[in-house]
């Protein structure tokens, strides 16, 4: 299977991929996959106390190409975004700018799934209730 | 000079070689006739062909060249070997014992044979991936008309103990039938010293065309029969019709030929090779070996590097390496190599083999290069592999809750 050239951009020219320190107040981590399945996704956000705009985003992923292109993709556009912009990220924004074929959605959905994970996260270090998301159940 | 891409997916198939090719050649254009025409010299000259090919086919097995009967591959050779014990000896029984690890050519045969009212045993395997014999003998029935094993694995390169298997097969008095598809023409076979009843084998596999193929039947002690699945002009003594491929046959017969002679020298030099590969890719962390090594092919390995993804890691190399992964993440189901899973492996590591296959071509330099492009990938994946930076931190992977999708 042919990759297109911004899957294969993003994996060998990944952006942030690193580690924020998950005790902190202002980072949201989301853990999302399993092993088992070929693909897990840890995706964080760190967000600016006073603004609420997310400053910065980073990712770490075991999965096949287009898993790591979606991880990175979505650090990119997690960054300047307030947390209410972030829960907009669709997987099929994803899907669209990385052209990725029917048999790669799941590595998007897993993608979108992260970034609500990781917001969840931070809101519920921060005293704020649990978002709950329809299941896209595309995997 | 190294060149680019470099072919390490063997088992999956060889490049032909230039003197299979050559041999071919006449017989597209000027020694086009058909082998069962009797009347004119075109035919007579194909049917020398075709019967040079045979015993040239049959001596690389130890066999005799009426033993062997031309198929189009080793899965026709599969499902006529299977099917055509099962038909033919209906009145003995209709109880097959074969292994999970088979191709699934002989799978999905078998599977076929449990809707015609068939019974089938699938025997598991070790974790070294070779059949546990006592199993093996245990699972026999009085209905037993044939065990099914592999000679060796397609994925993991593993030799079953064939001679204890057929001793087994002989005390029993059930046939024999393997799919050598893997080694023939790789590491010595021999249908007697062995005790084979049917083997199928193909030419593309050991350096010849594709679709060309045999299936040996034996002819004494016992002498073996099987049910044609093909209906037509009654070719290859009655058990498989269709117009004999010659130009295939001469070159699957040069192939075999090629082999016999040069299999010795070949494997001392491919082994050596395969070695050093492995040698070297073990010296990453967390580096598995999949299967035995002990009873294994010559030129074939299988590695899982933990913590990194099969398809993601052959990504980092795969304009420049051909190679196979055990996962199968492009598949809609997810679901890594059943091999892999038989030995006992856990998906994740199921999920993050490379099975390599080296060939008569195969250079140094390329293996070179290839410990070199393979070792770097596993390290910049790992980097950005969460499992790893849990691994280092000491965190037991088991003991997370991961939400199953």
């Amino acid at each position: 299977m042919a990759y297109s050239e911004k899957v294969i951009d993003h994996y060998s020219n990944p952006k942030n991929v690193g580690t924020l320190d998950k005790a902190s107040k202002n980072v949201g981590t989301g853990l999302v996959g399993a092993p088992e399945c070929g693909d897990v996704m840890r995706l964080q956000i760190e967000v600016d106390e006073t603004t609420g705009i997310i400053k910065d985003a980073k990712f770490k992923t075991f999965g096949c190409g287009s898993a790591i292109a979606s991880s990175s993709l979505a650090t990119e556009w997690l960054k300047g975004k307030s947390v209410d912009q972030a829960i907009a990220i669709d997987n099929m924004d994803i899907v669209e700018e990385l052209n990725l074929p029917p048999v790669k959605i799941h590595c998007s959905v897993l993608a979108e799934d992260a970034i609500k994970a990781a917001i969840n996260d931070y809101r519920s270090k921060n005293g704020l209730e649990q978002l709950v998301f329809e299941e896209k159940g595309v995997h | 000079m190294l060149k680019l891409p470099i072919y390490l997916d063997n088992n999956a198939t060889t490049p032909m070689d230039p003197r299979v090719l050559e041999t071919m050649l006449p017989y597209f254009t000027q020694h086009f006739g058909n082998a069962a025409s009797r009347n004119h010299p075109f035919g007579w000259q194909a049917e020398e062909a075709v019967d040079y090919a045979r015993e040239q086919v049959a001596k690389l097995i130890g066999a005799d060249p009426k033993e062997i009967i031309f198929t189009s591959g080793a899965t026709e050779g599969d499902n006529l070997g299977i099917k055509g014990v099962f038909e033919m000896y209906a009145s003995k029984g209709n109880h097959i014992i074969t292994a999970t690890t088979e191709h699934k050519a002989v799978l999905d045969t078998c599977k076929h044979i449990e809707k015609l009212g068939g019974e089938v045993t699938y025997l598991e395997v070790k974790a070294n991936g070779l059949i546990d014999l006592q199993e093996l003998e245990a699972a026999i029935k009085p209905t037993t008309i044939l065990i099914s094993i592999m000679y060796a694995n397609n994925e993991i390169g593993v030799v079953q103990p064939v001679q204890e298997i057929t001793a087994i097969a002989r005390k029993h008095g059930i046939l024999f039938f393997t799919d050598a598809t893997q080694a023939v023409g790789k590491i010595p076979v021999d249908v007697n010293k062995d005790g084979i009843d049917l083997m199928t084998f193909t030419g593309h596999k050991m350096y010849g065309p594709k679709g060309i193929g045999a299936l040996y039947v034996r002819r004494k002690n016992p002498r073996v029969k099987v049910t044609a699945q093909m209906d037509g002009g009654g070719h290859e003594r009655g058990m498989r019709s269709g117009t004999l491929n010659v130009p295939g046959i001469v070159g699957f017969g040069k192939a075999c030929e090629l082999c016999r002679l040069e299999m010795e020298a070949d494997t001392t030099r491919i082994s050596v090779l395969r070695d050093k590969l492995e040698t070297e890719l073990m010296k990453l962390e967390e580096a598995y070996i999949n299967g035995t090594t002990e009873a294994r092919l010559p030129h074939v390995t299988n590695i899982s590097f933990k913590h990194v993804e099969g398809e993601g890691l052959l990504m980092g190399f795969n304009k420049n390496i051909a190679l196979s992964s055990g996962s199968a993440c492009t598949s809609a189901s997810l679901e890594p190599s059943y091999v892999l899973k038989a030995l006992g492996l856990g998906d994740d590591l199921a999920h993050s083999s490379l099975r390599f296959g080296l060939s008569r071509f195969t250079t140094e330099e390329e293996v070179d290069y290839t410990i070199k492009a393979i070792s770097e990938t596993v390290l910049k994946l790992r980097d950005m592999s969460p499992l790893w930076e849990m691994y280092k931190e000491g965190i037991d992977l088991n003991s997370i809750e991961w939400a199953h999708h």
